[in-house]
């Protein structure tokens, strides 16, 4: 097998790599740039496959970056490149067919793979994730003769999956340990709000159950058995019971992991000529002093860029400030908002305040400044109240019109930097 | 990457009426992609999209909806492609990209096509289109640039711009005279027996620049040939030492164009002061000590004794305003055809004055912003017109205080350098014609 050369070496082709490339060939226009994608396809985004499932993306449509976009960067795009080691201090990649390629700078960002529940009897039968494109291909296959599905997990994914598959008239289930929806971005009202309305399009919304077990009733079908004894059939299950860094390529290489691979405020892992960026790495929160997964599509843009700015070793870098949750949703025509720790309950220091009135809205202050915000079905500046928590905007002189009129007051606030 | 139009928003015009947000949201049929917002300090301020160099938008987008265009520089959306997710929004610190709900999807700012419909909404001039620099830009890019790149120049001249822009303009069918100053020392006539521009570029002496540039054009005339004749001169060499050749050329209707690039002094060779140094300036010749106050009489303004020599055409210009300048180098270039035409162009020195390198631009734009440089052209015909007139000029302090040859100066030196702008001005308006200085 042949051993190829790169000057600077990515791994992966989503959010991350892309900004990264970008990135570099901002400061640096010379040395070779390659990224391995593993798949077969042109870059795309995870985020935009529960619309290929819907019909409403086009498969052929969504590349984030085609063979032009490659030449106008000098750079080369490697499908079918899937990694599956890593040698830091020989500074090699190996690949899985055989392949290797060497590099002086390594960008590691692999994202993210499906986390699947200890479900007994699920290894056995035919189910399916959403991760890939062919993931959803294969979703949108199996929907036209479903009748009945579940879905594990209430998540991001597993509720636009849950979605899609109603609004193509299928049966739907859905099935979350948890009590409550997306319990990590909305508090339980908001939560409420969007289960709510997932019931009233005709979902069944089995919250705080467990999946223990699963058997084949025939070739396609399913039945699955929840922990209150409850039993389910379904034609298409479709786990989505979160996601977890894809580290199995990082086995004896030596960088240091913890749920995800350890990076610095330059996305510099443990290793020598090797950074990772995305979901694939554990960066430190904003909100929080330890490292954290935030595995989050603006989050992974971000540490992307930084991560190809300093490989290229541009003087305007400027560090990373630490994670900060992102996040919007839409479902049945509805638009939620939730950023930072919009979830957090009152107490212990902890303002909180809910508007109800033009769409719902929930404020999270601490020491005056804001730290969450969560909305549903109001107009957002999301980057503008992103800002105001990275910046730890004092908001002491305009509290009271902030609780009252968190979006004007927060548009005023920052039109003060925009000349 | 290329220039690009803008919208320009001056907040001391703007009452906060809303007209532009009601003609955006006619023009387009939507929710306003324009919003006035209250500051909260009583002024009012503009959300509306930069159209980002590096746009956060589109990076955060995960359908490919969103794309710099890499011509026109507008970050375009495509209604079908967006999947209406949002995560744009959360890149945009400038309330720039917003959902609207009447419409089901986010709205941004495309300039209209070049004709944004908020610009002539607004009837207090509070919204400009400036679209000179990416018009100047596709025009400069598409001459031939005859200048030599890897110049001695210090860091922060503006002289590299000015010449780079006029040799494109001027083309290879043209002869320049760059007398001693600071132009050749930078290496525009080159080094080593090696010229500096691509078209014949020649090193006269400091005293007879107008002089042989108008015996060249009348060889070329005797010979039936049309060459433009050009001379880059500094101050020294128009202002001082040049200033006979000058005013003889100019006196006898020579077919010349000659740009006086003025940096207020000696400065290629340490800082001395020149005839066009101003009131109050430190330089190596008039020092700043227990006596000394920096430069004890006025300066001298050319560009307004060049008006009473018979020249065709006479404006001053500034690198802050290009676009100002490419205007005057046509006509210049067109009245030196048959007459003598004359460009006063003002160039701070960051060396020799004392500033930030990375200022020069503001500086000259606060220059223009005090009046303590006007932006005119006159034809003996037409008499003097503003092309940039100032409706409220600041204060002159606020231009001597960015200037550190200004900085021994105190409150009655500042006065009389105010007292003096404000004298010059009214003395220029004197040359406007009388049916439209009334205006």
């Amino acid at each position: 097998m042949t051993e190829h050369h790169a000057h600077y070496l990515i791994v992966g082709s989503s959010h991350a790599g892309r900004e990264a490339l970008a990135a570099i060939r901002m400061a640096d226009g010379d040395g070779r740039l390659v990224m391995l994608a593993r798949e077969r396809h042109l870059p795309y985004s995870p985020t935009i496959l529960p619309y290929v499932v819907s019909g409403r993306s086009d498969p052929g449509r969504i590349s984030l970056g085609d063979r032009r976009w490659f030449a106008e960067n000098d750079a080369e795009l490697v499908q079918d490149a899937q990694v599956v080691t890593v040698d830091p201090v020989a500074r090699r990649v190996g690949l899985a067919d055989g392949g290797t390629w060497s590099y002086d700078k390594l960008l590691l960002a692999t994202g993210a793979e499906p986390a699947v529940p200890p479900v007994a009897g699920l290894a056995d039968i035919r189910y399916h994730v959403l991760r890939t494109l062919d993931d959803a291909l294969a979703i949108r296959e199996r929907v036209a003769t479903a009748r009945r599905a579940v879905v594990l997990g209430a998540g991001l994914v597993g509720l636009h999956a849950a979605e899609t598959l109603a609004e193509a008239g299928l049966e739907v289930a859905v099935v979350e340990m948890r009590p409550h929806v997306l319990a990590e971005y909305f508090d339980p009202t908001a939560s409420g709000m969007i289960r709510a309305s997932f019931e009233s399009h005709g979902v069944t919304m089995l919250m705080g159950r467990r999946a223990e077990r699963v058997e084949a009733r025939g070739t396609q079908s399913c039945r699955l058995l929840l922990d209150d004894g409850t039993a389910l059939e379904a034609d298409l299950l479709l786990v989505a019971a979160g996601v977890r860094p894809a580290l199995d390529l990082l086995s004896g290489s030596g960088i240091a992991t913890d749920k995800g691979i350890l990076v610095d405020d330059r996305m510099r892992t443990g290793a020598a000529g090797v950074w990772a960026a995305g979901d694939v790495a554990q960066a430190k929160g904003f909100l929080s002093p330890g490292p954290i997964l935030n595995g989050t599509l603006p989050e992974a843009v971000e540490q992307g860029r930084i991560a190809g700015a300093d490989m290229a070793g541009d003087p305007g870098l400027v560090p990373y400030a630490g994670g900060i949750p992102l996040n919007t949703y839409g479902f049945f025509g509805h638009h939620a908002v939730a950023i930072g720790a919009a979830a957090l309950p009152a107490g212990d220091g902890i303002l909180v305040k809910t508007l109800q009135q033009d769409g719902y809205c929930r404020m999270v202050l601490q020491d005056n400044r804001l730290i969450g915000l969560a909305t549903i079905d109001r107009v957002t500046d999301g980057g503008i109240l992103w800002q105001l928590i990275r910046r730890r905007v004092d908001l002491t002189p305009v509290r009271d019109r902030f609780l009252t009129q968190p979006l004007e007051t927060a548009r005023a606030l920052m039109s003060q930097g925009w000349r | 990457m290329a220039a690009q139009d803008t919208i320009r928003f001056i907040p001391e015009r703007c009452d906060g009426c809303g007209d532009c947000m009601t003609a955006c949201a006619g023009a387009t049929s939507g929710a306003s992609r324009i919003a006035i917002v209250a500051d909260g300090g009583g002024q009012w301020e503009l959300a509306l999209c930069r159209q980002c160099g590096d746009p956060k938008c589109v990076a955060n987008c995960p359908a490919g909806a969103l794309d710099k265009n890499r011509a026109d520089g507008i970050v375009g959306w495509s209604a079908e492609l967006c999947v209406d997710c949002h995560l744009c929004t959360l890149g945009c610190a400038y309330g720039g990209i917003v959902f609207d709900p009447a419409a089901g999807h986010v709205q941004k700012c495309d300039l209209c096509q070049g004709h944004p419909a908020c610009v002539p909404a607004c009837g207090k001039g509070a919204l400009e289109y400036l679209s000179a620099a990416a018009r100047l830009h596709g025009e400069q890019a598409a001459r031939e640039d005859l200048f030599v790149p890897g110049l001695s120049a210090c860091q922060g001249c503006n002289s590299e711009l000015l010449i780079r822009h006029t040799m494109r303009r001027i083309g290879r069918n043209s002869v320049v005279a760059a007398p001693p100053g600071c132009i050749p020392g930078m290496g525009t006539v080159g080094y080593n027996g090696q010229t500096g521009a691509k078209m014949p570029i020649f090193h006269p002496l400091l005293t007879n620049t107008a002089a042989m540039l108008a015996g060249v054009k009348r060889q070329y005339e005797r010979k039936g040939k049309e060459v433009t004749v050009v001379a880059l001169a500094g101050d020294g060499g128009a202002v001082d030492v040049g200033f006979q050749s000058l005013s003889g050329a100019a006196e006898r209707g020579e077919h010349i164009l000659f740009i006086c690039v003025d940096n207020e002094g000696y400065m290629n060779t340490g800082m001395q002061a020149s005839g066009s140094t101003t009131f109050g300036s430190w330089t190596s010749t008039t020092p700043v000590g227990e006596i000394g106050r920096g430069k004890s009489t006025e300066g001298k303004y050319l560009p307004q004794l060049m008006m009473d020599h018979g020249c065709a055409y006479v404006a001053t210009a500034s690198t802050a305003f290009l676009d100002d300048y490419h205007a005057k180098l046509e006509k210049a270039l067109a009245a030196s055809a048959t007459g003598f035409a004359y460009l006063h162009v003002h160039a701070p020195c960051p060396t020799g004055w004392r500033f930030p390198a990375a200022k020069t631009t503001e500086v000259c734009r606060r220059q223009v912003e005090t009046n303590f440089v006007t932006l005119w052209e006159f034809t003996p015909d037409d008499g003097l017109r503003f092309t940039r007139p100032v409706d409220k000029p600041r204060k002159v302090a606020d231009y001597v205080g960015m200037i550190g040859k200004y900085k021994h100066l105190g409150p009655a030196e500042l006065e009389h350098i105010q007292e003096s702008v404000r004298r010059r001005v009214a003395r220029l308006h004197g040359f406007r014609r009388r049916d439209t200085a009334a205006e």
